[in-house]
């Protein structure tokens, strides 16, 4: 049996973080006792050459959110995108009222590889998972789902996504050797001087290939997105 | 079959999002919001519109119309919305200035008129040649709630990419009219003299250079490139 057949949306629609809230008032009406939801979570990993660090991930209600397009990055979107290091940015959101619970893969993933986190939360209305990991040979990119919805999912159904290459805006693009910890470089640095000290979708690296003589990059280091694939079943 | 699926993912990856919901003919009051999730390229004053089914300002592998050429190559708006008059549109006008990244617009509510049951979105992207930021012809969700699509950037395929900051906006004009970061080089040579593709397709994005004096572009290869999505329009229905 597919897995990835029962939940019938067009598969397109789940990439990136697809925010669908449908009307939040018809939800609420129907009050039940809260039960324990099970969500199977496989992270894929589906670049070329980028390792990506342990993906925090948080099951949250509508009122956290990780990060914001347009707005700057918490200190523990810097460390995670920066460094790989995700524990601030999980107490940041386990310190959210709106936050479930959270979960953190065990090690990097490599290129090609996959890890599955098993995570349970208790709500009685809507419930969205947001996952974060580092691209480790680049700067501050980060592997980026933003608040899927899981609203909707039937006990033994799943759904499958794909997560967008982020730029956290906290440090600069240089793609230099000492910069980025793929290479043996600093990963975390408090200083902030990217063009924007803004989250956006990431440009992509250039590479020392593509005429960035300073880069200790080289064409396999590119991406495009999605960068990791994730699916999501809900086994309970 | 993980691999098949995967690759429908990709293909489909920044595509708009359909509507779920099963519409009627009754067009709803909505706004639209707009942000550039791009990391350094700009929005030209956008151009959103409610419109019948049957409308489209751009469509993938045909070729661009006079009036998007002027949008593409220029960010005028203005003959594509004397085209929606004509068939009766709903148009708003979104950013009024250029959209720098990260940034965000909401319009005003828009109350289309009946039959115009489709949206579409264009603004050029700057700085280059012909590129836009466009969603064609989408289906208004006529249940209440707040609706997510992520938008590509497309090659109008009306102008060469030669990605040289000339001051060129009119239609048929080589060069890209500004840059509106002021991180622009000068004295490139020229990417290219021909668009092979003339017809409107996904942009391959900017190649730029490390030269800021010289070699072939006037972009910076740090600076100027993107990968899809660029946008990210949230359709709020009431």
């Amino acid at each position: 049996m597919n897995k990835f057949t029962d939940f019938k949306v067009p598969l397109g629609l789940t990439l990136i973080a697809l925010t669908l809230h449908g009307c939040g008032k018809s939800s609420s009406n129907a009050s039940t006792t809260p039960a324990a939801k099970t969500y199977v979570i496989t992270l894929t990993n589906v670049t070329a050459n980028q390792p990506i660090a342990p993906v925090a991930m948080v099951l949250h209600t509508g009122g956290y959110q990780g990060w914001a397009a347009g707005a700057a990055a918490s200190a523990g979107l810097e460390m995670l995108a920066e460094g790989g290091d995700n524990a601030t940015f999980l107490s940041e959101a386990q310190a959210s009222a709106d936050t479930l619970e959270t979960a953190t893969a065990t090690g990097a993933i490599a290129p090609g590889g996959s890890e599955t986190i098993t995570v349970t939360a208790t709500d009685s209305g809507s419930i969205q998972l947001t996952a974060a990991g580092m691209l480790v040979n680049t700067n501050d990119a980060f592997s980026g789902l933003d608040g899927l919805s899981l609203d909707g999912m039937a006990v033994g159904s799943s759904i499958l996504g794909g997560m967008a290459a982020h730029d956290a805006g906290t440090e600069a693009d240089t793609e230099t050797t000492a910069t980025m910890p793929g290479t043996g470089g600093t990963g975390f640095d408090a200083t902030r001087d990217d063009t924007n000290n803004f989250v956006t979708l990431h440009p992509g690296v250039v590479t020392s290939s593509d005429g960035l003589v300073t880069s200790a990059l080289d064409q396999s280091h590119r991406f495009d997105n999605p960068v990791m694939r994730v699916s999501v079943k809900r086994t309970n | 079959m993980n691999h098949n699926t995967l690759k429908k993912n990709v293909l489909l990856v920044g595509m708009a999002v359909s509507a779920l919901l099963a519409g009627n003919s009754f067009a709803q009051t909505f706004t639209v919001k707009i942000d550039n999730l791009s990391n350094g390229i700009y929005f030209t004053p956008m151009l959103v519109a409610a419109h019948p089914d049957t409308t489209h300002l751009f469509q993938t592998g045909q070729a661009a119309s006079t009036s998007l050429q002027a949008m593409a190559e220029g960010g005028d708006t203005s003959a594509l919305t004397t085209d929606l008059a004509a068939v009766n549109a709903t148009t708003s006008a979104a950013n009024l200035t250029p959209m720098a990244p990260g940034g965000s617009v909401t319009t005003a509510s828009i109350t289309p008129a009946a039959g115009n049951t489709h949206l579409s979105i264009v603004g050029m992207m700057l700085p280059t040649n012909d590129g836009f930021v466009g969603m064609d012809d989408v289906e208004i969700p006529t249940a209440a709630g707040v609706y997510t699509y992520y938008l590509n950037a497309y090659d109008a395929g009306t102008e060469a990419n030669d990605e040289l900051i000339t001051g060129g906006g009119s239609p048929g004009v080589a060069g890209i009219p500004g840059c509106p970061a002021a991180n622009c080089g000068t004295g490139g040579t020229g990417v290219t003299t021909t668009d092979s593709n003339t017809t409107v397709h996904i942009h391959r994005g900017t190649l730029g250079d490390t030269n800021s004096t010289g070699g072939l572009s006037d972009l910076d290869s740090t600076a100027h490139r993107w990968l899809n999505p660029v946008a990210r329009v949230t359709l709020n229905v009431n």
